[in-house]
C-alpha cells in the first residue's frame, strides 16, 4: 500500500516511463479536475443507490428464507450461493442476452407485436444498477439473513400476544434486531460497488464510468501507472473512511460473523 | 378474567395430529395444569388459546365469545414462553411497558404499572437494565411481570421453569402459585414435570399423544388413574393383572396372582362383569411391607421375597417377587430395612386400588 501511495507521487513522462520523483502534480490533478470530481461524485451516487436498492431487495428473501418452515432450508441458501459459481463475468454478459437489441425481452415484446422496434435497454445507467443488484444482491441476503437467524422466533409472537399487529411487531422485534445484518450488508455491497469497474464497463454506454473505470483507464490504456496510483489511493481512502465511520457506528463483529 | 373453552378441537400438521377433538373447560379464577410428555400438544393447545395457531376444526371460547376469527393482538391474553422471549434490545421498563403502549395507557400511569408489575414479582430497580444484564430466574420474572401487567383475561404459561435450577424452580413454583392466587387470574400452566403439576394446580389435565388422558384435581389424577398411562406417567405404579369374580353397585372383586381375592371401588368400573380381565393399579409407596402378616387394614394382602433394594436417601425402592410378577415397593427408612432375599408380607388398603382400561 505504501508502495501505491509513493508511487502517486512519481512523475509519468510518457507511455510506461516514469521517473521517480516527490512532487504532486498527480495528486493536484485529482484535487482541481472536474472530471474527476464528478467521478467520484457519479461513484458514490451509484453506490448509494446499488446499496438503497440491495438492502431493501435484499431483505424480502432473506425474511423469507429465514422464516420459512420448509423442511430443505439449504437448498434455498444453496440457490443463492450457486451462481457463485459461474464467472461473474459471464453473469454480467448475460444480460446482454436479457435486455439487448436481440435479447430476450425485445424478442418477446416483439413478438407479442408491442413494439415494432427493438426498445433500446441496454448500456444505460440502469442496466448497469441492475447488473450490480444481481452480481452483489446474495452477499446481502446473506448477511440479513444470518441475522436473522439469530433473532429468537418467539419474540415477533411475544409482541403479537402483547398487542402488535404483525407488522408492527416486525418494526419492534425483528427489524431492529437485524439491523446489525442490515447494515453489514449494506457496507459489502457499496464498498463492492464504488470499486469495481467490470460492470460499467460490460453493461454501461460509453459515458458510463466509475472510479474504478478511471484506474482502468489510466493504469491499461494509457499506462500512466503514477496517475493510476494517485486514484488507487484516492479510492481506497474514500472508502476506508466509510468503513471507519460503519464500524465507529455498529462495530465490525457482524462482518466476522458474516464471514465465518 | 374469564373462562376458556375448546369444543371438539383437533388440529393437525399435514398428517401429525398434535391434538384430537379435544373438550376441555378451565373454569374462571382457576389454576390448570396441562401435564405429559413430550410432543403430546401442550404447546399447540397454549398456541391456540392465544392465536397463535387455528384449530383444524373446533371452536375455541373466551369468557363466553367464540375466538377462532379474533386475531392475536385482539385476544388480551398474557404469555409466558418457555424461553421467556424477553425483547434484548429492550430495557427492562420496555419490555414491561410493551403492552401498556399498545393499549395507549398514559405515560404516567404506565410507569406506576411497571413500578408495580415490579414489586409483584419481587424485583423491583432493575428497570433500566437489560434482559441479558439478568439470571435466569429474574428474567423468569420478568417475562411474568410483563404477561400481567397488561391485566390479560387468561394467562398461559409454557414450562416457564423448565430452564430454572431444581432449587430455583421449587422456589419460583410457590411465588408463581402465590401471584396467582393474589391477581385471582385464569392460569393455564403447562409442564411435563408432574411434581410441578401436582403441587401447583387446582386442575389436571393429563395428555398423551393428542388426547385428554384424564382430568381432575391432583389427588384425584394421582390416587384414581384411569389409565394406564396416567398411573404410570405420575409416579411409580404397579399394574396388576386380574379378572373380576364378582360386582356389585360399590366396586368389584378381583382376583389376583399375588393378592389372592380382594375388593377395588376406584377406578374405572362402568360396566365390569364377572369375567372380565382388568389392570388394578397400586401407587408404589402405598404398597405396605411388613415381617409379620398384616392385619384387617389391609385389603389386599400376599407374601413375596425381596428381590432388588435401591436406597435413595429418605426412601427405599424395593422389587418384590411373587411367582411370576415383580412389584415395585417405595418405602420411608424406618429402623432396620429389608434385606435381599428376605421374606415379606404385602398389603394394600382397599382406597388405594384403582382400577383403569386395558
Ligand atoms: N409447526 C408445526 N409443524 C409441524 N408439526 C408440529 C408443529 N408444531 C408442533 N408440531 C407437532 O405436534 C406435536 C405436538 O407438539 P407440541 O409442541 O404441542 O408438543 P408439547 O406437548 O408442547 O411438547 P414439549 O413438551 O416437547 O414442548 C408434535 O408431534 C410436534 O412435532
Ligand atoms: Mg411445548
Amino acid at each position: 500500500m505504501s508502495f501505491i501511495l509513493v508511487y502517486s507521487f512519481y512523475e509519468n513522462v510518457d507511455l510506461a516511463v516514469d521517473v521517480a520523483a516527490f512532487q504532486f502534480s498527480n495528486w493536484r490533478e485529482l484535487f482541481t479536475d472536474d472530471y474527476y470530481h464528478y467521478a467520484i461524485w457519479k461513484t458514490l451516487r451509484m453506490s448509494i443507490i446499488v446499496t438503497a436498492l440491495a438492502a431493501v431487495l435484499g431483505y424480502i428473501p432473506a425474511y423469507f428464507i429465514a422464516m420459512t418452515r420448509f423442511r430443505h432450508k439449504w437448498l434455498l441458501l444453496l440457490l443463492l450461493i450457486l451462481p457463485f459459481w459461474v464467472s461473474f463475468i459471464i453473469r454480467t454478459l448475460s444480460w446482454i442476452h436479457i435486455l439487448g437489441n436481440q435479447g430476450a425481452i425485445n424478442g418477446v415484446l416483439q413478438w407479442l407485436g408491442i413494439v415494432e422496434e427493438p426498445v433500446a435497454m441496454m448500456f444505460t445507467e440502469l442496466t448497469v444498477i441492475i447488473g450490480f443488484l444481481h452480481v452483489f444482491l446474495p452477499y446481502m441476503i446473506l448477511n440479513i439473513y444470518v441475522s436473522l437467524e439469530g433473532i429468537d422466533r418467539n419474540l415477533e409472537p411475544a409482541a403479537r400476544t402483547l398487542g402488535c399487529t404483525p407488522w408492527q411487531a416486525f418494526r419492534e422485534v425483528t427489524l431492529p434486531l437485524s439491523i446489525p445484518g442490515l447494515g453489514a450488508g449494506c457496507l459489502l455491497v457499496f464498498v463492492l460497488t464504488a470499486g469495481s469497474y467490470v460492470t460499467p464497463l460490460i453493461l454501461g454506454g460509453p459515458d458510463d464510468f466509475l472510479f474504478g473505470n478511471l484506474i482502468y483507464d489510466a493504469i491499461i490504456s494509457e499506462l500512466n501507472w503514477p496517475m493510476g496510483a494517485t486514484l488507487s489511493f484516492a479510492l481506497l481512502l474514500l472508502l476506508g473512511l466509510v468503513v471507519v465511520a460503519y464500524s465507529r457506528m455498529m462495530g465490525l463483529n457482524q462482518l466476522y460473523k458474516a464471514f465465518s | 378474567m374469564a373462562r376458556v373453552e375448546l369444543r371438539g378441537v383437533t388440529k393437525a400438521f399435514g398428517l401429525v395430529r398434535a391434538v384430537q377433538k379435544a373438550d376441555i373447560t378451565f373454569e374462571e379464577g382457576s389454576f390448570t395444569t396441562l401435564l405429559g410428555p413430550s410432543g403430546c400438544g401442550k404447546t399447540t393447545i397454549l398456541r391456540m388459546i392465544s392465536g397463535l395457531e387455528s384449530p383444524t376444526s373446533g371452536d375455541i371460547l373466551i369468557g363466553d365469545q367464540r375466538v377462532n376469527e379474533i386475531p392475536i393482538h385482539k385476544r388480551n391474553l398474557g404469555l409466558v414462553f418457555q424461553n421467556y422471549a424477553l425483547f434484548p434490545h429492550k430495557t427492562i421498563a420496555e419490555n414491561i411497558a410493551f403492552g401498556l403502549k399498545y393499549r395507549s395507557v398514559e405515560k404516567s400511569e404506565m410507569q406506576e404499572r411497571v413500578k408495580n408489575a415490579l414489586e409483584v414479582v419481587r424485583l423491583p430497580g432493575v428497570e433500566d437494565r437489560y434482559p441479558a444484564q439478568l439470571s435466569g430466574g429474574q428474567q423468569q420474572r420478568i417475562a411474568l411481570a410483563r404477561a400481567i401487567v397488561i391485566e390479560p383475561s387468561v394467562l398461559l404459561l409454557d414450562e416457564p421453569l423448565s430452564a430454572l435450577d431444581a432449587n430455583l424452580r421449587e422456589e419460583m413454583r410457590v411465588e408463581l402459585t402465590a401471584i396467582q392466587h393474589r391477581i385471582g387470574v385464569t392460569t393455564i400452566f403447562v409442564t411435563h414435570d408432574q411434581s410441578e403439576a401436582l403441587a401447583m394446580s387446582d386442575r389436571i389435565i393429563v395428555m398423551s399423544a393428542g388426547n385428554v388422558e384424564q382430568v381432575g384435581t391432583p389427588r384425584e389424577v394421582y390416587n384414581a388413574p384411569r389409565s394406564e398411562f396416567v398411573a404410570n406417567f405420575l409416579g411409580a405404579a404397579n399394574i396388576l393383572q386380574g379378572e373380576v369374580v364378582d360386582s356389585g353397585p360399590d366396586g368389584v372383586a378381583v382376583d389376583n396372582e399375588v393378592f389372592g381375592t380382594f375388593p377395588v371401588s376406584n377406578g374405572d368400573l362402568d360396566g365390569l362383569r364377572p369375567g372380565d380381565p382388568v389392570r388394578v393399579v397400586m401407587r408404589a409407596e402405598k404398597v405396605k411391607l411388613s415381617r409379620a402378616p398384616h392385619g384387617d387394614g389391609m385389603a389386599a394382602a400376599g407374601q413375596g421375597s425381596v428381590e432388588a433394594v435401591d436406597y435413595q436417601g429418605q426412601v427405599v425402592r424395593y422389587f418384590i417377587r411373587s411367582g411370576e410378577c415383580q412389584l415395585q415397593v417405595i418405602d420411608m427408612i424406618e429402623d432396620r430395612p429389608f434385606a435381599v432375599d428376605e421374606q415379606v408380607f404385602v398389603g394394600v388398603r382397599g382406597v388405594d386400588c384403582s382400577i383403569v382400561r386395558s
